[in-house]
């Protein structure tokens, strides 16, 4: 094991973001309630300073610590998508708590470790690195999730979380150790050696790829292992969820790209056979079931797990093709859903019903009366989830099935559609009590929109993106097309 | 051709009309709207002029890159098949912004977004030249049209303005798979015209067509398809439904003339007794419904499935009459269809009622309104000397030189269409008024009299001299028809079938149809 100093320079990032939540977890309990503003402002300082240092490492690519960790434009190209959700998340947080009366500094230390996590994940070039990425993450999400301590379904949520990701680890784990036993190492580079020279007839190797594939599965949320989605989304508080439901899976999903595509590009016929009926699987589920959603942050799990289930398509389709176009597709889809998704969960967040959050649908009825700006917000959110032009849920879509098409899956691609045909229901069903129902409630106990300074940023981030990525998304397509292009 | 890009102002100054009115006070939503639907029609007109008819080449193409490694292009142009649509739905516009003064009082603000944004997605419709470029304004009036019956429509206006949606979005679900097999099979471009330049397996051919056929038949609606459209019309607000008839149904059948066609001209001669077939059956079928219809917009609703039958039946003749007649019936129906469904606004407006029981006998309290009434309805029932004679009788004659039989069927259409509009005058117009309400009504108000007048014009302008269109588009559907029935002789023949020696068109016989109309 060779270690430089200069390696260090190279994962400054990562040890200004650990360093920060080491601080703002110190000086938590230190600070009296009313500075503890500084505490926002000292992290979305270092995300500042940590994107412009991880944008100067585009088109870097070094190995580091002896090849545990490597520095890459697609590293980089997740690392600023994570610092660009994890800022909104403060800002959306900063707002959210307040509503909700929790003043908890170590939230802030928690989201920050938690990034941490997801960029080692992203840049690790390891098997065992991408686990303890994947541990931090987890665990610092677990605690977040319970932070609600007064309700009980907040706590509830939490411990499924734990409990499911424990386990959910425990297989990924157990499939490292198998495909360790199978090609001597867990480093993706030999990894992709080993199977290249052993073919790939070998069973032992084929089991842990589908350890894998489950373990990975957990995290990202595609059907079959979804289940802990709903309950874990609705339950946690609604920054959080939208944490969770944006970075949490761009890190795994950069992870998983990394370690099949990377490591076990070898094995792609089979992992591609794979990913399809779960693809097919989480389309399915994802969409048929939000249907009959009453529960916003419920709807949205499903949608979020409907389109893990679109970017699946991208994989299965890279894993039929020799292009790289159906990894950037994937990459470029999951950023876009980044604004959109987002920006539906900040609208929920800060839809206010006597001081807990109007998740129902029922509570956005006539929202267009009295908060035009808020339901015009939400529009624009859910028509790009739908995917219609010209929002960036358009584009996504497009690219996949792009990809999809040119992998020969014309019918996967059809299908697809077919489920966004349905999606659009759903989608809609909000657009429909917002603009089209009377408001029921007048009185003071009415669901309101409550608006503040650090939302409005929020919002305006992910609108822009939504629009202006849908018109022109020339610059994002050509940054997944080089991030796409350094992974081997 | 001057540098000026018309079609990129066409296309988004409605959008930054629709950015502006956000911005001015209450009072002068309305006429800030009127005044960029205006300047949109003035700005279309010189198009009229400029558009040189002897090319078959598109005109006024802009064009620039906008997602290169995709090779998506933004381009735009005109040929005689388009030019005539954009600015038929600039006219419209300022008519529809009109009839919605009075009639829409709340959330006036969004209602005229709405309309302005609808105008952006309609001529970028029918000047896209990429087939992305096709696909997102095609898509984007979708959001806007839900809205315009979903929040301003009638009773039932949820149920009519979801199944809209679902109907339209699910049918162009498979247009997009079928653009992106396309692309991949046309040399990885989107751009229609290299698209159409190319050949494709038929087999192939066929499965892009019916990808394209779902799309085009739910949005012209064709026979199968239809069930949306009376909902529709009858819940949207009466700016929705003139904009739903007059615009919206020809992008269905403008995609089969610049897409299907060009693209696809194996599988579009391979399938032309389908798609006769269906559209016999959606010219009687939507006739005979329309007998049935005791609701005016429902009635005019059914009118417009048989029309519309008239214009895909036109196209798939794949002879010069037949496919200028579909265009021709396509700015009629515009015209015509758009009259009607604002002379039901207006009297709904007056009665709250479209029932037909509701509204007896108005020539007496008013008259002027009844002029209009009858006028809209004989343009309708194609009377000889209107716009929609011209259109029906051409697509009459191209039928019959591909098949009697069918040109025998399909002019039933026009029998019973006589019918059911004659039918519906004697009772409204000419009835004896059962309601002691009816003597109270306002005859047409100056506003809505400048709504009527200019359709009226349109009818006996286009009716009289049909030339002036008939001529800008005859090179670019000659080209369309060049592309379908290449000049191979056995090829052809195999197709007309017995009627070969009929169907070349010439010039001269075509040009001798205008002036026969002119002595009705």
């Amino acid at each position: 094991m060779t270690f430089s100093v200069g390696d260090l320079f190279l994962i400054l990032p990562e040890l200004l973001v650990i360093t920060t939540a080491c601080i703002v977890l110190v000086l938590d309990p230190v600070l009296r309630n009313s500075d503890k503003d500084g505490l926002v402002w000292l992290s979305l300082g270092t995300l500042a300073v940590c994107m412009g240092l991880t944008a100067s490492q585009i088109g870097e690519q070094t190995l580091i610590f002896s090849g545990l960790v490597v520095i890459d434009t697609y590293g980089a190209f997740w690392k600023l998508l994570l610092y660009f959700v994890t800022g909104l998340t403060i800002l959306l947080s900063y707002s959210y708590l307040k509503e909700e009366r929790l003043y908890f500094g170590e939230y802030y230390g928690f989201i920050l470790l938690a990034l941490t996590g997801m960029m080692v994940m992203v840049s690790a070039s390891d098997l065992l690195t991408i686990y303890l990425g994947t541990e931090l993450m987890s665990l610092s999400l677990y605690t977040i999730t319970g932070l609600k301590r007064a309700e009980p379904r907040s706590l509830e949520a939490s411990a499924k979380y734990f409990v499911l990701g424990a386990f959910s680890s425990g297989i990924l784990l157990y499939g490292i150790s198998l495909l360790y036993g199978a090609t001597g190492s867990t480093r993706l580079p030999q990894i992709a050696v080993a199977i290249a020279g052993q073919g790939l007839s070998e069973p032992l190797l084929l089991f842990a790829t589908i350890l894998l594939a489950v373990g990975f599965g957990f995290k990202l949320a595609v059907a079959p292992f979804h289940m802990w989605t709903p309950d874990v989304y609705q339950g946690a508080p609604t920054s959080v969820t939208a944490f969770m439901a944006v970075a949490a899976k761009a890190a795994s999903f950069g992870a998983f790209l990394r370690v099949f595509v990377e490591g076990l590009g070898g094995l792609k016929a089979n992992w591609s056979a794979t990913f399809l009926l779960l693809c097919i699987a989480t389309l399915l589920i994802g969409n048929i079931v939000a249907l009959v959603q009453t529960n916003v942050k419920r709807m949205l799990a499903y949608s979020s797990i409907a389109h893990a289930g679109y970017a699946l398509i991208g994989v299965v389709a890279a894993g039929r093709i020799e292009q790289s176009s159906g990894i950037a597709s994937v990459l470029l889809y999951l950023s876009l859903y980044t604004f959109m998704t987002f920006g539906a969960f900040a609208i929920v967040a800060m839809l206010r019903k006597g001081g807990v959050e109007g998740e129902e649908i029922d509570d956005f009825t006539g929202l267009a009366k009295r908060h035009p700006m808020a339901a015009l917000l939400m529009l624009i959110f859910m028509v790009s989830l739908a995917g219609i032009p010209p929002t960036a849920g358009f584009v996504g879509k497009l690219y996949i099935f792009l990809s999809a098409v040119e992998a020969g899956l014309t019918w996967l691609a059809a299908l697809a559609l077919i489920f966004a045909a349905i999606s659009v229901y759903y989608y809609l069903r909000l657009v429909m009590v917002m603009y089209m129902r009377e408001p029921r409630d007048q009185t003071d106990s009415a669901p309101r929109f409550v608006m503040s300074p650090t939302l409005s940023i929020v919002l305006a981030c992910a609108v822009a993106g939504v629009v202006i990525f849908g018109v022109y998304p020339n610059p994002l397509v050509s940054f997944a097309t080089q991030a796409v292009s350094t992974l081997k | 051709m001057s540098g000026f890009p018309w079609l990129t102002t066409l296309i988004f100054l409605p959008l930054i009309g629709a950015a502006i009115i956000f911005a001015v006070k209450d009072s002068s939503v309305r006429l800030v709207t009127l005044g960029m639907t205006l300047t949109n029609f003035l700005i279309s007109l010189p198009l009229w002029w400029l558009f040189d008819a002897s090319s078959d080449q598109m005109q006024f193409v802009e064009s620039a890159r906008w997602i290169p490694a995709l090779s998506i292009s933004y381009k735009l142009g005109l040929d005689g098949i388009s030019l005539p649509l954009v600015i038929m739905t600039t006219i419209l516009m300022p008519l529809c912004v009109l009839i919605s003064w009075h009639a829409i009082e709340t959330r006036v603000r969004s209602f005229m977004a709405m309309l302005l944004i609808m105008e952006c997605a309609m001529i970028g419709v029918f000047s896209a030249l990429d087939f992305v470029l096709f696909y997102v304004f095609w898509e984007a009036m979708l959001i806007p049209m839900y809205l315009l019956i979903g929040i301003w429509g009638g009773p039932n206006r949820l149920y009519a303005a979801i199944k809209f949606f679902l109907y339209t979005f699910a049918g162009s679900v498979l247009l997009l798979v079928g653009i992106l097999v396309l692309y991949f099979q046309g040399g990885h471009t989107f751009d229609v015209l290299a698209l159409s330049q190319r050949t494709y397996g038929l087999g192939l051919q066929i499965w892009l067509f019916g990808s394209f056929f779902v799309a085009f038949a739910v949005k012209i609606p064709m026979f199968p398809f239809h069930t949306w459209l009376p909902d529709a019309h009858v819940e949207a607000p009466t700016a929705g439904s003139v904009i739903l008839a007059s615009v919206l149904l020809k992008m269905g059948t403008y995609g089969f003339l610049r897409f299907s066609l060009p693209i696809l001209p194996d599988a579009s001669r391979l399938l032309t007794p389908v798609m006769v077939i269906l559209s016999i059956v959606a010219i009687i079928y939507g006739a005979y419904m329309a007998l049935a219809q005791t609701d005016l917009k429902k009635l005019i609703a059914y009118s417009s499935v048989s029309h519309m039958g008239f214009v895909t039946l036109g196209l798939f003749m794949f002879n010069i009459q037949g496919i200028e007649g579909a265009v021709m019936q396509m700015v009629n129906h515009g015209i015509t269809t758009g009259g009607l469904f604002l002379c039901v606004g207006m009297i709904y407006e007056r009665t709250h009622s479209r029932q037909i029981a509701d509204n007896i006998g108005l020539t007496k309290p008013m008259p002027r309104y009844a002029t209009f009434l009858v006028i809209f309805a004989l343009s309708s029932l194609g009377l000889p000397g209107t716009n929609s004679f011209v259109g029906e009788f051409l697509v009459l004659v191209g039928t019959f030189l591909w098949s009697k039989i069918a040109a025998a069927l399909a002019s039933l259409g026009i029998i019973l269409a006589a019918a059911y509009l004659l039918w519906m005058i004697q009772r409204v117009a000419f009835g004896v008024p059962a309601s002691h309400l009816l003597p109270k009504l306002r005859d047409c108000s100056p506003r809505e009299m400048v709504t009527l007048v200019p359709l009226v014009v349109l009818i006996f302008w286009i009716g009289l001299f049909p030339n002036p269109i008939l001529s800008r588009m005859h090179t670019s559907v000659e080209k369309v028809i060049a592309r379908v029935m290449p000049a191979s002789p056995e090829e052809t023949a195999a197709h007309l079938e017995g009627t070969s020696d009929q169907e070349a068109p010439s010039p001269p016989h075509f040009a001798s149809i205008p002036t026969k109309e002119r002595q009705p």
